[in-house]
């Protein structure tokens, strides 16, 4: 390359990782703001809105509701997934390719269209506002995502091993056991990151699910910024950005490390 | 040692068959995944599309209303337009952005993969707030214009604002496809066409970038694909000059409670989106094989 | 695991078996009966059934038809984890998430043994693959050759009365491949296990084997020993599978009980004749044949036949050479140290006496499958 593309080519390169960053380069500083405005630049510097998210009980409850949801659907999606994964991975190939096209629509059909329908199964039988109806939407849209992590590792996953387990006098489940779910862990843990991520982050089916007495996270942050100028969202999304960042560096290092030996 | 297990009371015959039945289809496997799909995703829209036939009254008229209706024609206009500025938007700054992923050295690309996946990393919700305060009349980029003795920008509950807060958020959906495509393409064939005597330029066109397309168009239709149906960043970033069908959605059901008329918005968004599907999926997959063989 | 301690071997009892996939029939009424504490080596073309025949034994498949009976007990139907047999697969199959030590000790834990006895069987297993001192270490950072050294260690630590190989050298170079042949082969000679082995280099089953199968076309051609497959051979395939041969074709009469076969108008005459409708064929093996100059040393009895060399090569213990028959044929003859030297372009006579070819029924399918 000319020198004078390299530098056009940096320059641009430049531009659109700040436009990818632009949010969070925003988030982070307005959360430290000591007025309560969203005006950038922030005044001065406090801790307020953090104080007021540990102290406020509607913000400590939908971080505990949306913790919990997610946590169910993480297992939940976990085990469906990385079932229908072995079903996809392992069925003839015609089979396979079906499911795993029905498998992933949830990824590509319009959220409010997802959204509506739900709500109205919801409604009739009573599920609106309850715990079990939000477990069921989130897994149900965190399973193409497990599915996809368990499906590349199974794929890569060499099944003459298993023949040997079995030849050693392991059976089917003693199989899977000690040596194939040892081997797609990685796979398996990253989708159940991914399942836990999809439903913490949920907010359109949410919207329509939520009732005053159950809210989740994202539901709380939407009303707060369609209420009032109220930096507490800014520092929500600092402290959950800060959290993700920790788990997905833990995650990288422990692979590196496995990795090596 | 020396002995084989025993065998139990089972006869052989029935151990077989007992081991096939086991054996049969591994396909299976994904009943429980299949099952929950049927009952939250599949159930939920057939009753959408039932009520967009049989609400208020049995016939077609939500659909006669919507496609007579110039305000639903003119947002079901601009819910395309928008999305294909979105992903216009996208592929420009992606396309060159994952072509940079492929030459730099090793640092410089984990920089840059960073720069792609850090903004999953804050909540979605919290992403769309962040653009509120980027836009804002008296926002970062109309102070920065200010600063610079520029005349400010409306951009907040504008097209313009909406198509700059998606493409971000949407951007990382055409950078990573394209860039493990280009990731594929033997970078020797530019030096041969350069050794065939092709100009740099003439080489990149005409070589490298039809091979990067399988990137490109399915990087293109699932930032489409996924623009139509947005929902959380109009509202938040739009105004009525740029509601797009989504919304639209949502106040028919929960304003005006008319499940006919939001039914039938909703299946129109669906209907679009399988029918670029089931355009785009061949495309993609033919395209692939291609390079393929190339290679 | 010593010499006092052999672990008796099992027997091998295959009746009337087939394996059909779909149409395709991998192997056809095959008959085959293994002794124990024998050394079995399957050997053959690729697709002739010698795979799917250990994997029968291993019950990785089921048969389609026939019984299969190990140790004097059936096994049809009996998953493969509870029959007690070690298997080395060609691709080393070690767990790669686990060391080397905890490889070794993977079927005894499954076996509910622990602790010292443990302990001490993975150690003496792989000492006596000499791999003692690599029991930390993980299977990515061995060797082939130590790999599968890992493995059958892995496949012995039990104690089972019978082991599988599929080629387990297949995937190594040439010297590696014959020191573990050698290594295997005393393995084999200390437990007393009964040993079933998988290869298509009938210089590997020769080297290893008590008796060797020779396979073809889903059938079992042969069994015998590496000198009766070699000297005596049942079918052509057979012959010409094990070892180097030259086959002599020509139109056959029966003079006073022997053959008389006409090639490139010179008679050659062999012992005995052939049973059945085919048309003989003579076999002659490259050591049994001597090279002369034209006309020199003529023994009455003997056949001659005249050809020109078309390549001579130095071997060692002597020269190989390619003679060129009138008729297009090319003889491979083998003349020690001492015998009459030749260059290329040279004519020379094959001698060989009429008792020192096998005459076999001739079979163009032999050809096909080993070209």
């Amino acid at each position: 390359m000319q020198l004078s593309s390299r530098i056009f080519l940096g320059l641009f390169c430049l531009l659109v990782a700040i436009l990818l960053l632009a949010p969070t380069l925003v988030v982070i500083p307005m959360s430290f703001n000591s007025n309560k405005s969203l005006a950038f630049p922030p005044a001065g510097f406090s801790w307020q809105w953090y104080d007021n998210f540990f102290t406020n009980p509607e913000w400590l409850l939908s971080l505990r509701n949306s913790f919990m949801i997610a946590t169910v659907v993480a297992i939940l999606a976990t085990t469906l997934g990385t079932l229908a994964a072995f079903g996809v991975t392992r069925a003839a190939a015609r089979t396979g390719g079906l499911l795993r096209a029905i498998l992933i629509t949830p990824m590509v059909v319009p959220g409010v269209v997802l959204a509506i329908g739900i709500y109205a199964v919801y409604l009739d039988t009573g599920l609106v506002g309850t715990m079990a109806g939000f477990v069921f939407a989130h897994t149900m849209l965190a399973i193409p995502f497990v599915l996809i992590a368990v499906s590349a590792s199974l794929e890569v996953f060499d099944r003459r091993l298993e023949t040997a387990a079995a030849s050693l006098g392991a059976g089917k489940l003693t199989v899977f056991r000690t040596v194939t779910l040892p081997l797609i862990l990685p796979g398996v843990l990253s989708g159940a990151l991914f399942a836990f991520i999809t439903s913490f982050d949920e907010i359109i089916v949410a919207l329509f699910i939520t009732s005053p007495y159950l809210k989740t996270l994202p539901v709380q942050i939407y009303s707060s910024i369609t209420r009032d100028a109220d930096p507490t969202v800014a520092a929500v999304g600092t402290l959950l950005f800060l959290a993700t960042s920790f788990i997905i560096v833990a995650g990288l290092l422990i692979g590196m490390r496995r990795g090596r030996t | 040692m020396s002995a084989l297990p025993q065998t139990d009371n089972q006869t052989a015959g029935e151990r077989a068959a007992a081991r096939r039945l086991n054996l049969r289809d591994a396909g299976w496997l994904a009943a429980p995944a299949v099952l929950l799909l049927a009952a939250v995703l599949v159930y939920p829209l057939a009753i959408i599309v039932l009520r967009s036939f049989t609400e208020p009254e049995p016939g077609l008229q939500n659909y006669i209303w919507f496609f007579g209706s110039s305000v639903n024609m003119a947002v079901l206009q601009r819910t395309f337009v928008l999305s294909g500025w979105v992903t216009l938007a996208s592929l420009i700054c992606a396309y060159p952005y994952a072509y940079a992923m492929t030459v730099v050295g090793k640092n410089l690309r984990l920089i840059l993969i960073l720069c792609v996946l850090v903004p999953f990393w804050l909540s979605g919700v919290v992403r769309t707030l962040a653009w509120v305060i980027l836009l804002q009349d008296s926002g970062v980029i109309n102070s920065f214009l200010r600063g610079l003795g520029l005349s400010p920008v409306k951009l907040i509950r504008t097209q313009l604002g909406v198509v700059i807060g998606m493409t971000q958020v949407l951007l990382p959906f055409m950078i990573l496809p394209i860039y493990s495509v280009m990731k594929g393409i033997d970078t020797r064939l530019l030096q041969a066409a350069r050794s065939l005597g092709a100009k740099p330029w003439r080489a990149f066109l005409q070589i490298y970038v039809p091979l990067s397309l399988p990137g490109i168009y399915a990087g293109a239709i699932i930032v489409f694909i996924l623009s139509l149906g947005f929902y959380i960043t109009p509202a938040l970033l739009g105004g009525p000059r740029s509601t797009m069908l989504s919304s639209l959605v949502q106040n028919q059901v929960l304003s005006l409670l008319n499940w006919g008329r939001g039914g039938a918005m909703g299946v129109v968004l669906l209907v679009a989106t399988f029918i670029l599907l089931a355009i785009a999926a061949p495309l993609m997959r033919q395209k692939h094989t291609q390079t393929r063989r190339e290679k | 695991m010593n010499a006092t301690n052999k672990s008796a071997g099992a027997s091998i009892d295959i009746r009337k078996a087939s394996k059909r996939y779909g149409k395709f029939v991998a192997l056809r009424d095959l008959d085959l009966s293994i002794r124990p504490g024998e050394f079995m080596t399957l050997l053959g073309p690729s697709g002739s059934g010698k795979t799917t025949t250990l994997n029968l034994i291993a019950g990785f498949t089921e048969v389609s038809s026939g019984s299969l009976e190990i140790g004097g007990k059936s096994v049809l139907g009996l998953p493969s984890h509870k029959r007690n047999i070690g298997v080395v697969f060609q691709h080393y199959a070690l767990f790669p998430h686990m060391s080397v030590g905890r490889n070794v000790a993977y079927p005894l834990t499954l076996r509910g043994i622990s602790g010292a006895e443990r302990e001490g069987k993975v150690r003496h297993a792989l000492d006596m693959v000499k791999m003692a001192d690599f029991a930390h270490r993980y299977p990515n950072e061995l060797s082939g050759g130590q790999q599968q050294r890992v493995a059958l260690a892995r496949a012995l630590v039990f104690d089972p009365p019978l082991l599988l190989m599929d080629e387990p050298l297949g995937a190594l170079d040439k010297k590696l491949r014959e020191w573990l042949q050698l290594e295997i082969k005393r393995i084999h000679r200390e437990l007393g296990t009964t040993f079933v082995y998988v290869t298509h280099d009938q210089e590997e089953a020769l080297v290893l084997s008590d008796r060797i199968a020779v396979f073809n076309g889903g059938q079992v051609e042969q069994i015998g020993t590496g000198r009766e497959l070699y000297d005596n051979p049942a079918t052509l395939f057979v012959g010409r599978f094990i070892g180097e041969s030259t086959v002599l074709r020509g139109k056959a009469d029966i003079v006073g009980g022997d053959t008389v076969v006409s090639i490139a108008g010179t008679k050659i005459v062999a012992s005995g004749k052939i049973s059945g409708q085919a048309a003989p064929v003579i076999l002659l093996r490259p050591e049994r044949a001597v090279l002369h100059r034209p006309g020199t040393g003529v023994v009455d009895g003997e056949n001659r036949l005249s050809g020109i060399v078309e390549e001579a090569i130095y071997v060692g213990s002597g020269s190989k050479y390619d003679i060129r028959l009138k008729d297009g044929t090319t003889a491979v003859v083998r003349s020690p140290l001492g015998a009459p030297e030749f260059a290329i372009g040279d004519t020379a006579e094959i001698v060989f006496r009429p008792g020192d070819v096998t005459l076999l029924a001739d079979d163009a399918s032999a050809d096909i499958t080993l070209t």
